[in-house]
C-alpha cells in the first residue's frame, strides 16, 4: 500500500507551456469497444426452467377444471357487467376525490396553529382510522334508524332512506375513510417542504393561501402523488366492499349473474379480469402524474415507455449514443 | 438625507433566550449598510425583523416611516392584518443564504411568480420584465432552467432578479455569498455592485470584508445581540477600537 502511494503518478500532467507551442495529447487505450465472451449463468436457466414447468403445471390444472371458459368472453362484456365496472369506477373516483379534497383541508388544519382546529382534524383522523371502513359503510346505510329524518330547518327535509341512497353510502362510506389516510398523506408532503420556500413566499408578499397554493402544494405533490397513487389501487378494490350497502358495483352485478346462472367461480374471473384492466390502465397514467410532478427536482425526467421504445429502436439501427 | 430603516432600541428573544438586546441603528436612503458580526450574534433576526418574519418583541422598527408589523393610534399599537404584513414586505426584498428558489419553477417563472401573483401584473408585463432582469443578473440564457439545473451563484441571482421583480425600495442580503464556491462568488457580488451603483438601499450581511470596504456606506459590527461599533467601513475595518471588533475582524481578515 506504502508502495503504492508515495509512487510518482503515472500521468502527471505537463507542465504550463509557453503560449504558442501546442501541446500534444497522448492518445489513450479509450474508443475501441470491448468484445468479450459473457459470463454464463448457469443457476438462472435451471431456476427459470423449474419456474415454467410450475407455471405450466397450474395453468393445466386450471385447463382440466370444471371450469365454462366460454362463459368468461360471452359475460365480459354483458351490459350489467360492464354496467358495473362503470359504477365502481364512478364512486372510486368520486371518494378518492372527496377523499383527497377532505385529506388536504384536514392536513392543513392539522398543522394549523389554532388548537381546536388542529384538535378536531386529530379526532377525525383518529376515528375514522381506527374503526373498519366496513363498519362506517354500515354507520351510513343505517342512519336511517337513530335519523328517521334529515331536517336542515327552512332548507331541506327529507326522509333518510331517501336521501341515504346506496351510492351515497358509498360515496361518504369510502371518501370520508380515504380522507382521514390522505391527511396522513399530505401531512407528511407538507412538511416535506423545506420551511425557507415559505419564507421566500413570504418574502415577497404573498398571501398564506397563495403560498400554500402556489408554492407548498405543488411542491408537496411530489410526496403525496406516488402513495396516493397506491391509496387509489387499493380503492378500486375496496369499493367492493359497497357491495353491503346494496350498491350494484363491479362484484354485486358479476356475482348476480354468477348465482342465477351457476357460474360463480367464471362470473368472478369476469370480475378479476374488470379489476385487473382499471389497476393496470390506471398505474400508466400514474406514471405520467409522477413524472409532472417531480418537474424540477431531478435535472431530467425520467423516459416515458413511448421515449424508451423510441431510443431503443435508435439504439437498433445502429445509432449508439450513448445517454 | 431621509432614513430608510430606524431601529431604536430593538428587543427579539426566543423563549428564554435574548437574541437581540437594545438594537439602534439607521439606515440612509440609497446607502450600502453591511452588517458583520460573528456567528449566532442575531444579525439573520434582526434582518428578518425588518421585513416581519420575526416579531420584534420591545422597542420600535420602521421602514421608510412606516412601523413594521404595527400601526399606532395614539399611544396603542396594534397588530396588523396578514394582508396589510404582506404588503409591506411587498416593499422589501429579501436574498436568502440558501436562495430559496422556488424548484417546481424555471428561472423565468421564479421571478415573474410575485408581480403576477401578488401585484396582478399580466403574465406579459411581468415576463417582459423578469427578462430584463434576468439579463440584467446575467442570465439571459438561462431563463428556462429550473433550479437545480443552475450553479449555486446562478441560483443565488436569479433570486436577486426575483426580489428585484417586487420593485422594492429596501433589498436585504442574509450572506448572500456563503453557501457558494469560492469561484461563483464573484458574479453575484457583481450584481450587488451594479444594484448599489443603481442606488438601491441594501442592507447586507456579510463576511466579505472586501466587498464591505469597496461599496459599503456604512458598517455595524454586531455581537451577541448588540451594536458594538459603527461607522465607515474603511474606518471601523482598518482601525476597529474596541477589543471585541478587533479579535472578530482578526479572524475573519
Ligand atoms: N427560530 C429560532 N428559535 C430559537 N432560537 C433561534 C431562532 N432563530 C435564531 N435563534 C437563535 O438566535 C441566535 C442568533 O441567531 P442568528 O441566526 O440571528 O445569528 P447570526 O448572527 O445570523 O449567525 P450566523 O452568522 O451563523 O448566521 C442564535 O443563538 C440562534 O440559535
Ligand atoms: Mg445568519
Amino acid at each position: 500500500m506504502t508502495e503504492k502511494l508515495s509512487k510518482e503518478p503515472a500521468d502527471t500532467p505537463p507542465a504550463e507551456e509557453p503560449s504558442g507551442t501546442t501541446t500534444v495529447i497522448p492518445a489513450s487505450p479509450v474508443g475501441e469497444v470491448i468484445k468479450a465472451i459473457p459470463v454464463r449463468h448457469y443457476g438462472r436457466w435451471v431456476s427459470g426452467v423449474i419456474v415454467i414447468a410450475l407455471l405450466l403445471l397450474i395453468g393445466y390444472s386450471f385447463s382440466q377444471g370444471d371450469i365454462q371458459w366460454n362463459a368468461i368472453p360471452a359475460k365480459i362484456f354483458d351490459d350489467s357487467v360492464v354496467a358495473g365496472a362503470g359504477r365502481t369506477l364512478l364512486v372510486s373516483v368520486l371518494a378518492m376525490v372527496l377523499g383527497v379534497v377532505l385529506g388536504i383541508v384536514l392536513a392543513v388544519m392539522r398543522l394549523s396553529k389554532n388548537p381546536v382546529t388542529s384538535g378536531v382534524a386529530w379526532l377525525y383522523i383518529w376515528f375514522f382510522r381506527g374503526t373498519p371502513v366496513y363498519l362506517q359503510l354500515l354507520l351510513w346505510f343505517n342512519l336511517a334508524l337513530i335519523f328517521p329524518y334529515l331536517d336542515l330547518g327552512p332548507l331541506y327535509k327529507d326522509e333518510m332512506t331517501d336521501v341515504m341512497t346506496p351510492f351515497l353510502c358509498a360515496l361518504l362510506g369510502l371518501g370520508l375513510n380515504e380522507a382521514a389516510y390522505m391527511a396522513e398523506i399530505c401531512r407528511a408532503g407538507l412538511l416535506a417542504v423545506d420551511e425557507g420556500q415559505t419564507e421566500a413566499s413570504q418574502a415577497l408578499g404573498m398571501s398564506q393561501g397563495k403560498t400554500l397554493r402556489r408554492i407548498v402544494i405543488p411542491q408537496a405533490m411530489r410526496v403525496i402523488v406516488p402513495p396516493t397513487g397506491n391509496e387509489f389501487i387499493n380503492m378500486l378494490k375496496t369499493s367492493a366492499l359497497v357491495y353491503a350497502v346494496t350498491y350494484n358495483e363491479l362484484l354485486r352485478s358479476t356475482s348476480a349473474i354468477g348465482s342465477t346462472s351457476y357460474a360463480v367461480m367464471e362470473m368472478l374471473f369476469v370480475a378479476a379480469i374488470w379489476y385487473l384492466v382499471m389497476t393496470s390502465v390506471f398505474s400508466v397514467f400514474q406514471f405520467y402524474l409522477e413524472r409532472r410532478y417531480a418537474r424540477g427536482s431531478l435535472r431530467s425526467l425520467p423516459d416515458t415507455p413511448l421515449q424508451k421504445i423510441k431510443a431503443n429502436l435508435l439504439g437498433l439501427s445502429g445509432d449508439r449514443s450513448v445517454r | 438625507m431621509s432614513v430608510m430603516v430606524q431601529a431604536e432600541n430593538v428587543y427579539k428573544s426566543f423563549g428564554h433566550v435574548e437574541v437581540l438586546k437594545g438594537i439602534n441603528l439607521e439606515v440612509a436612503t440609497g446607502e450600502v449598510f453591511c452588517l458583520v458580526g460573528p456567528s449566532g450574534s442575531g444579525k439573520s433576526t434582526f434582518l428578518r425583523c425588518i421585513n416581519h418574519l420575526e416579531k420584534v418583541n420591545a422597542g420600535r422598527l420602521s421602514v421608510d416611516g412606516q412601523l413594521v408589523g404595527y400601526r399606532q393610534k395614539g399611544d396603542k399599537l396594534y397588530e396588523l392584518k396578514d394582508s396589510e404584513v404582506a404588503r409591506q414586505r411587498r416593499e422589501i426584498g429579501m436574498v436568502f443564504q440558501r436562495f430559496n428558489l422556488f424548484p417546481h419553477m424555471t428561472a423565468l417563472e421564479n421571478v415573474m411568480e410575485a408581480p403576477v401573483q401578488v401585484k396582478g401584473e399580466s403574465k406579459a408585463t411581468a415576463r417582459e420584465r423578469a427578462v430584463k432582469l434576468l439579463d440584467r443578473v446575467g442570465l439571459g440564457d438561462k431563463a428556462g432552467n429550473y433550479p437545480t439545473q443552475l450553479s449555486g451563484g446562478q441560483q443565488q441571482r436569479v433570486a436577486i432578479a426575483r426580489a428585484l421583480a417586487m420593485e422594492p425600495k429596501l433589498m436585504l442580503f442574509d450572506e448572500p455569498t456563503s453557501a457558494l464556491d469560492p469561484e461563483l462568488v464573484g458574479d453575484v457580488l457583481d450584481v450587488m455592485r451594479g444594484l448599489a451603483e443603481d442606488g438601491m438601499t441594501m442592507i447586507v450581511v456579510t463576511h466579505e470584508m472586501g466587498f464591505a470596504r469597496e461599496v459599503g456606506d456604512s458598517l455595524v459590527f454586531m455581537d451577541e445581540g448588540v451594536v458594538v461599533e459603527s461607522g465607515h467601513p474603511r474606518d471601523v475595518l482598518t482601525n476597529p477600537q474596541h477589543d471585541r471588533t478587533k479579535s472578530f475582524l482578526s479572524k475573519v481578515l
